[in-house]
């Protein structure tokens, strides 16, 4: 009898709400393509044939951005804490136009590449960083459209609930993932 | 303490269940309000893991019906296929004789579409689809999935991506015909072939939605698995069953996206005009402005999934496998943590043995010994499990039903594919061997043939669970004896032809000399092929009419199962269990302890009682 009381029984419910992790196997996968796409990148310049060029700095510039974007949205979540209603709203909103503005920055970005003479269409050299930072655009916008839906809460009535602070936490989580994943992005772009 | 409990399941449930309150919150049923949200747009798993079967089911008999019509070819050229006429249209051609010839590009693209609807439409969603989302909640003790709703979609983007496919079998041009692996620069270049325009894009479109219903179930049951387990239900308490799709759905998340990627690539490839993987290129009459890509770079990422892929299929089969034979032959598993580890060994080296599918393509001999070597450890981890069943199998109380018969076919078909994976996981064999039907006979029985048995296993076993009746025994019976003499005969002197180097995939042997005498062999390979299909046909219709007229199933447990699937209503409402969940107190596998039949997994233990399942 012994034996079996030695170890607490599990609780129904696991430490982690399943939303979050299943959100957790979601950035996982998402790791996983990006790295196939980066393993593709690095497989792809060791056979040779590659255009070497300098990247535009806007890249480089534009991840202080979403670096700012993250803290802002962190705070916005501390503001909801400590029921800061106007705090909250006003980082909330930030939040989301950083992340606007980071969008269209990379568009800006990809058109100084284009005008330096490295178009999508040419040396895979220069198709690979329009194809992983375009990737990784779409799930910003991916998250920007999650903010967007955390905007509309925030400006309707407050309301102090797990369920919210659910939610806030979700969307957070993600959008530091998107962040961590570009300034990996950044690096290896400017490494390799 | 011989037969000292009683397991009325009921009184097990209400006494010791975990009360989480489910009647408080009356939204229990909230999805079975009309017919259109019970059986069609349903979030309950029960419903979802039917329609993955039967849309599974379709499928298959799709897909083999399209090897019946090459295979008639390949056996049978000089023979007319006029009659045929009716079904393919204009890819049959009709000289003034009446001779009706199959259009060779249309025997491609029933290659390719035999390929690519068998491995993800039917081994993938059909297999894993089905049992994961009908064993899951039932086997850990959850309401449903960690997401009804997600698990809804996941099914009806699998549909989506079915129907899509399904058209593209309708195009003028045809469906995709370049290989299931989709190699570039086939899939690539609209003007390499007819299938490669129109097809190609909906087959990729396709493929899209397929990946995105794999992720969005994988997701749930491993969210499920690890967040939604009944009290006392933990990891070492869990059937093997649930262990393989725990497995499969990791594999899944992890190499699904590679895929994507690699698909995604394709698509530029394809529309805007990049070169990832077609270099400089003269087709058509016209030289392409494409310059450096690397069609190797595309098989890199293909394989990351593919290999994988085949695991994805297998494991499902496995753990059903290890679950029928443990109940039918009343005996614990033998080795079940060794069975959970030799799982895990393979679902890692599933990731770094991709390459053992490129040892032709140019790869470096030195890279190769690299994956040589993993490829053959993989031969361990499976030897363990191969071991196990027959160990478990071993003077036990075997009760020969068409389940466990299919289950004990598994094994047999395993131990021989899989035996021949060791001559081709060798990169000097493969020079001989790569691309012929040695390889064809290896991968069907492995991974078609053996996984369709698990399958098979599982359908027969829980189709009380699913329909609360059963299946005919004696045509089930007829199906595995045909179909087990059958599938050998097919796959078995394919090795023969692989070994002589005929090539896989040709639309004719007439100007090979050499291969001649392989004709009587083929013919026969074809009859034992059309054999096999119609005793699928049999097992389909059994399946349908088992639904509304089988034996009707009377008792919640009635092959005297200890896992929680069979303590729950027969016909189990949305929720699955109506008042408490039930708590576990053992492990899944105690029959024949202490003199007992089986104790089920809510029994208590009796004073002193020590459990397996830490």
């Amino acid at each position: 009898m012994e034996a079996t009381i030695k170890r607490a029984p599990v609780q129904y419910t696991g430490k982690w709400h399943p939303k979050k992790f299943a959100l957790v196997l979601a950035m996982a996968g998402i790791i996983m393509m990006f790295s196939a796409l980066t393993s593709a990148y690095i497989v792809r310049k060791a056979a040779g044939n590659w255009l070497e060029f300098k990247l535009p700095a806007l890249f480089l510039y534009n991840t202080l951005v979403l670096i700012a974007s993250s803290v802002t949205a962190h705070f916005a979540y501390r503001a909801y804490n400590r029921e800061e209603v106007s705090t909250y709203r006003m980082l909330t909103a930030v939040t989301f136009g950083l992340g606007v503005l980071f969008l269209v920055l990379q568009v800006v970005a990809w058109n100084q590449l284009k005008a330096i003479g490295v178009p999508l269409d040419g040396n895979p050299s220069g198709s690979f960083i329009y194809v992983i930072s375009g990737t990784h655009a779409a799930h910003v916008l991916g998250g920007v459209g999650a903010l967007f839906l955390g905007l509309k809460t925030a400006f309707g009535p407050y309301k102090h609930s797990s369920g919210r602070k659910l939610s806030i936490q979700l969307v957070n989580t993600y959008w530091h993932f998107v962040d961590v994943l570009w300034i990996y992005l950044i690096i290896f772009f400017i490494l390799q | 303490m011989a037969n000292t409990r009683t397991y009325d399941e009921d009184v097990l449930t209400e006494e010791h269940g975990f009360e989480d309150h489910f009647h408080d919150h009356h939204h229990g049923d909230k999805y079975q309000t009309s017919f259109l949200t019970h059986y069609i747009f349903s979030q309950d798993h029960k419903i979802i893991a039917r329609q993955f079967l039967i849309t599974g089911m379709f499928w298959g008999l799709v897909g083999a019906l399209m090897s019946v019509i090459f295979r008639l070819q390949v056996g049978f050229p000089e023979e007319s296929l006029s009659w045929i006429k009716p079904l393919l249209g204009k890819w049959i051609t009709v000289n003034e004789e009446g001779f009706g010839t199959l259009a060779p590009e249309f025997y491609y693209a029933l290659v390719t579409m035999h390929g690519t609807i068998l491995v993800f439409f039917v081994l993938t969603a059909g297999l894993s689809g089905t049992f994961s989302n009908l064993l899951i909640p039932f086997q850990v003790g959850a309401r449903d999935m960690a997401s009804p709703l997600l698990n809804m979609f996941s099914y009806w983007f699998f549909f989506l991506a079915g129907v899509i496919m399904f058209y593209s079998l309708f195009l003028s041009t045809g469906p995709f015909a370049g290989g299931w692996t989709a190699y570039p620069p086939l899939s690539i270049l609209p003007q390499a072939s007819s299938g490669s325009g129109a097809g190609m894009t909906l087959w990729t479109l396709s493929l899209v939605l397929f990946v995105v219903s794999v992720l969005l179930g994988g997701i749930n049951y491993v969210t499920t698995i690890l967040n939604m387990r009944t009290k006392g239900m933990n990891m070492w308490r869990m059937p093997l069953t649930i262990w393989a799709f725990f497995i499969t759905a990791i594999l899944g998340i992890l190499s699904f996206p590679v895929l994507a990627a690699g698909f995604f690539l394709l698509m530029c490839d394809r529309t805007l005009g990049t070169s990832f993987y077609i270099s400089e290129i003269f087709v058509g009459g016209q030289a392409l402005e494409n310059v450096g890509g690397s069609p190797i770079l595309y098989q890199h990422l293909f394989w990351f999934l593919g290999h994988p892929e085949v695991y994805i299929i297998i494991l499902p089969a496995m753990g059903l496998v290890s679950e029928v034979l443990a109940v039918h032959s009343r005996k614990p598993i033998f080795g079940y943590k060794a069975m959970v580890f030799s799982m895990l060994a393979i679902g890692f080296l599933s990731f770094i043995v991709w390459a053992h599918h490129m040892f032709m393509s140019g790869v470096n001999p030195f890279l190769s010994n690299f994956f040589v070597v993993f490829t053959l450890i993989i031969a361990v981890p499976s030897a363990v499990k191969v071991f196990n069943w027959i160990t478990t199998l071993y003077k036990g109380n075997i009760r020969y039903t068409a389940a466990s018969l299919f289950a004990i076919g598994f094994v047999s078909m395993f131990i021989s594919g899989g035996l021949t994976g060791i001559f081709l996981g060798n990169s000097t064999l493969d020079i001989q061997l790569h691309d012929t039907y040695f390889v064809v006979a290896h991968f069907h029985i492995v991974m078609g043939v053996a996984a369709f048995f698990g399958m098979f296993a599982g359908v027969y076993h829980w189709f009380p669970r699913m329909f609360g009746r059963f299946m005919n025994e004696t045509l089930g019976k007829v199906h595995f004896w045909g179909t087990l003499v059958g599938a050998y005969a097919v796959f078995w002197p394919m090795h023969y032809l692989g070994m002589a180097g005929v090539p896989r995939r040709y639309y004719s042997f007439d100007n090979f000399d050499t291969f001649a005498h392989f004709d009587n062999m083929n013919k026969f390979i074809t009859i034992a092929a059309m054999v096999v299909f119609a005793l699928q046909v049999l097992f389909v219709i059994n399946f349908f009419y088992s639904i509304f007229k089988g034996k009707v199933q009377k008792t919640k447990n009635p092959w005297g199962a200890t896992t929680l699937e069979w303590t729950a209503p027969i016909d189990a409402p949305h929720g699955n269990w109506p008042g408490k969940i039930p708590a576990v107190h053992r492990w899944p596998y105690d029959y024949g302890k202490d003199g007992e039949d089986f104790i089920p997994q809510i029994a208590p233990l009796a004073e002193g009682e020590k459990d397996h399942g830490h």
